[in-house]
């Protein structure tokens, strides 16, 4: 194990962050507010410890698929305990562990919330909680990987590591230019966003925040009814973001560089399909609560994209919504967006893989000595790939099982343990029942606090970096 | 730049490996997804997964803005198609690994008519690179500039040798030689050696100079430098064929020890002049009954690299004339080198080489004039060769009114197929052709030279 890499990374890693709270420093420094002090701080601890860090050079920078692993894992771990610095150094969220719920919450870009009343956060405050969301959306290691010189295949690992979905694929030959395209197209939609939420006559701060945590698919937002507020305008803009945004970047590009065919691989077009069909549904279902058929369309779209794409924005209490309609989006949650995006969930191009080799085991039974590949978009996939995939899955069940077992020590009902755990593995925000749109994740104790905490990471991270931390081999020399 | 690499094997990969160290954009294409994974996790480079010659795979890996492609696949007639398929939706150049002698034989056919940039047999570049260091057995390596009439030579001086202790300048004075000196190395270090340079014992020195002259200057300092006369082989696979075609050009006698009967057979059919034996090269008592004390030089080209290395280290002790090792794995680099095996041979390596020194200089050539670009002592000089097309001012002044920058040194200069060793009073006219050897890397025109 490279140690000396690892805490090199780590170094650049609090660097990055001190960097990032530049951001809601600023904030503070407009709106003339205290919180200022407490951002000083903390920039000041993370530069000194990452400094500190960094110092050091590595004289071996060779790392192997076991440090990207570790890597990432460590990383997202030490990017949320130090994000979490300015909350408790400010008071305005005293304990640490509520603190660094709500900082995993947004580099994950789950959304969940155990602040009660988000008005009364200072402007940095907000502002510091909708960035982690655009930093962590995109991948922190990803961002750091166009500016750190890692030579080799060496960053591939990181990469490997740190992107959602089952396997990963550049854009273009080298890992910084890959990076560096997929930032820019980022970087262009949030603004585009942005622009056309002040046309909506939204303040720019509002309208930056809203920006950030739709961009991440995350979900904080400046007020506590969410989105409810806003015009109709505002919220069809959102609805269109979100979905854009859980669609796989690389797609973007491909439609950048005219290769429409190829643009809109069957995961893309799965997802849409998916999208379409439980937005009939639930409207269908749920037609009675809304006054008119405009309303129920608009806010079930608003709902299913918010869901779906697991950003967790709410325009109404779908909470109140009959069971179909509960369960369906219940259903959108473990789905989860397209990989290579920034959504989470499980990702709609393992699903495909999952029916596929369901398909294929069923022709195999009629066929037994049938020669079949499962093939995504005329490609195979390699055996590997839906090995690794069906893991995933054997793995996520057994992290959701044991979750919810520990979360109901806090002796709350099933469906508020089981959406608790599936909106934060997830990455989506709000539950259904005590966790609903309209509560929040506050009167949970500090261990089922912890718990959360862990599967907001391990849901980000595709489980195994986190997972592998915690297997002894990983460890051994 | 942009380059298209088809088969990932050995060359393949090291060509992956080395190019994207370089800053070339690589994409990779392959029909087997584990070697195509190989390379990916050791280099930064795009793997795409199909056969390389069909058009849609092409532009899959980005043809259409591709500087060069590369195809270094098994069968030499897909490498061939490759390029045809390539050539038709994209202007970028090829190169391609033809091993077949049928085709090598119509290699100038592929080059003009059919614009191939170049056809690369591994074999043969390795039989060839043999071929020179047994001309000119003194030296490590040599490598060719305008088209084979000026040799860069790279030779160690011996313990006792009477340029140790002279100075660089007094090699024309006391020696009456024109050479030019260009680099000593001395451990690790690298100079560009200036007119007061002291040679000690061991430096390894690269020179420039006309074939002739060189031979000249090595006779001068009792350097034995004679092209060895009779070569043993061990090993009759296909660069030994080749090497024994290329040797009988210059009359150098070979003995091939090859075990299968049938090869042999072959062998002395194709190759009358040679002396065929079959018998097992690592026989001891034939290879001293075949004379292996007496030899000039040997080269140990059986395909397994143990045996090679094993045959080397026991001549070493029986023979002093050059000894040649062919290592085709270069995983255990640092274990072979401190052997003492004299010349070792990589055939892969060589391929690449060649290759390499391609693409730089194609990438020297886009906005600048090299034509060719040598690394003597790797990432730390160079020698580059410019095409002097237009006046500038560097052209028609003496040398010695001009301000050149530190560590460079103009090597030399070629004028209607004379090659000038430069002087003070000499000058540089347009159309001459001019080598440069400096610690600048990536020069890009010859006044970037200047102060």
């Amino acid at each position: 194990m490279n140690y000396r890499m690892i805490k090199n990374i780590l170094g650049w890693i609090l660097i990055f962050e001190a960097a990032f709270m530049a951001l809601p420093l600023l904030t503070a420094a407009i709106y003339k507010e205290k919180v200022f002090f407490s951002f000083l701080i903390s920039i000041g601890i993370c530069l000194l410890i990452g400094f500190l860090l960094v110092c050091r050079k590595p004289k071996d920078r060779t790392l192997y698929s076991r440090e990207g692993f570790i890597i990432v894992a460590l990383s997202w771990i030490t990017l949320s305990m130090f994000g979490a610095l300015p909350f408790c150094i400010s008071g305005e969220i005293p304990n640490y562990i509520d603190a660094l719920f709500e900082t995993v919450s947004g580099f994950t870009t789950t959304g969940s919330s155990i602040v009660p009343a988000v008005e009364e956060l200072s402007h940095a405050a907000l502002m510091w909680r909708s960035f982690t969301h655009w930093v962590g959306g995109m991948g922190v290691l990803v961002f750091i990987m166009a500016f750190i010189p890692l030579s080799g295949g060496n960053n591939m690992h990181i990469m490997r590591a740190e992107s959602p979905g089952p396997s990963v694929s550049k854009l273009v030959p080298k890992v910084k230019t890959t990076a560096m395209i997929l930032y820019l197209i980022y970087i262009g939609l949030t603004l585009l966003e942005f622009v056309l939420l002040l046309f909506g006559s939204v303040n720019a701060f509002e309208a930056l925040n809203i920006s950030f945590a739709t961009a991440g698919t995350g979900g904080f937002g400046t007020k506590n009814t969410s989105l409810a507020e806003y015009s109709s305008y505002v919220q069809i803009v959102v609805t269109v973001f979100m979905l854009l945004f859980s669609i796989n970047f690389a797609s973007f590009y491909l439609i950048i560089m005219r290769k429409f065919k190829d643009a809109f691989t069957s995961e893309v077009k799965t997802f849409i399909g998916i999208v379409l069909t439980l937005i009939v549904i639930i409207t269908l279902n749920s037609r009675g609560v809304f006054d008119t058929l405009g309303d129920a369309v608009k806010h079930v779209s608003f709902t299913v994209a918010s869901i779906i794409s697991t950003t967790g924005f709410a325009t109404a209490d779908f909470n109140e919504w009959p069971q179909l309609s509960r369960l369906c989006l219940v259903l959108a949650m473990f789905l989860g967006a397209c990989a290579g995006s920034t959504g989470g969930g499980l990702k709609i191009s393992r699903v495909i893989i999952w029916v596929k080799s369901i398909a294929k085991e069923f022709y195999i039974l009629i066929h037994p000595k049938q020669i079949k590949k499962v093939t995504v978009d005329k490609h195979p996939v390699e055996h590997e790939v839906v090995r690794a995939t069906n893991v995933y899955m054997v793995c996520y069940i057994i992290v959701f099982s044991v979750s919810v077992l520990l979360v109901s020590i806090d002796n709350h009902d099933l469906i508020t343990n089981f959406t608790a755990v599936a909106a934060t593995i997830n990455n989506i925000g709000p539950g259904l029942e005590l966790v609903g749109p309209t509560s929040n994740f506050a009167f949970f104790s500090p261990f089922t606090k912890l718990v959360l905490i862990f599967d907001m990471l391990a849901g980000r991270l595709e489980l195994f970096p986190m997972l592998v931390l915690f297997f002894p081999g990983t460890w051994k020399k | 730049m942009n380059i298209i690499i088809v088969g990932c094997g050995k060359v393949g990969q090291t060509l992956a490996e080395q190019l994207n160290e370089e800053g070339n954009n690589i994409t990779v294409i392959d029909i087997d997804p584990e070697s195509l994974k190989n390379v990916s996790t050791s280099a930064d480079v795009l793997g795409i997964l199909g056969n390389g010659a069909t058009h849609s795979v092409q532009k899959e890996a980005g043809i259409e803005n591709a500087d060069l492609l590369i195809a270094v696949t098994d069968s030499d007639e897909l490498n061939l198609l490759c390029y045809m398929v390539a050539k038709k939706s994209s202007n970028c150049q090829a190169i391609a690994r033809v091993r077949n002698p049928d085709y090598s034989i119509d290699a100038s056919f592929l080059k003009n008519e059919l614009g191939l940039a170049m056809l690369i047999n591994p074999e043969y570049s390795a039989a060839a690179e043999i071929a020179r260091v047994l001309r000119f057995p003194a030296a490590i390596k040599i490598d060719t500039f305008a088209k084979g009439r000026v040799e860069l030579v790279k030779f160690k001086l011996p313990e006792k040798c009477s340029l140790v202790g002279l100075s660089v300048k007094e090699i024309s004075t006391v020696l009456k030689c024109d050479v030019l000196i260009c680099t000593v190395e001395r451990g690790d270090e690298a100079y560009i050696a200036n007119g007061d340079f002291v040679f000690e014992e061991r430096d390894v020195v690269s020179l420039i100079a006309p074939h002739k002259k060189a031979n000249d200057f090595f006779q001068k300092i009792n350097y034995k430098l004679q092209s060895a006369k009779n070569v043993i082989v061990a090993g009759g696979g296909k660069i030994s064929q080749y090497l024994c075609e290329i040797l009988d050009r210059y009359s150098i006698s070979v003995k091939i020890i090859e075990r299968d009967r049938k090869l042999c057979e072959y062998l002395s059919a194709q190759f009358p002049y040679a002396t065929i034996i079959n018998g097992d090269a690592n026989d001891r008592e034939l290879l001293l009954e075949e004379g292996v004390n007496r030899a000039d030089a040997f080269a140990a080209l059986t395909d397994q690299d143990e045996e090679n290395i094993l045959l080397a280290l026991f001549v070493k002790n029986t023979m002093s004339g050059k000894l040649i090792t062919k290592v085709s794995k270069t995983e255990f680099d640092e274990i072979v080198k401190p052997l003492g095996l004299d010349t070792i041979i990589t055939p892969k390596s060589v391929t690449s080489d060649v290759i390499i020194r391609y693409v730089r200089s194609m990438k020297g050539s886009m906005g600048s004039n090299v034509e060719t670009l040598y690394n003597i002592i790797r990432g730390k000089i160079e020698a580059a060769e410019f095409m002097i097309r237009a006046s500038s001012e560097i052209t028609d002044t003496p040398l010695m009114e001009l301000k050149f920058k530190e560590n460079v040194l103009i090597a030399s200069i070629l004028r209607n197929d004379q090659v000038i060793i430069p002087r003070g009073h000499d000058k540089i006219l347009t159309g001459d052709r001019v080598i440069v050897v400096s610690k600048h890397l990536a020069l890009r025109d010859i006044t970037d030279i200047l102060k």
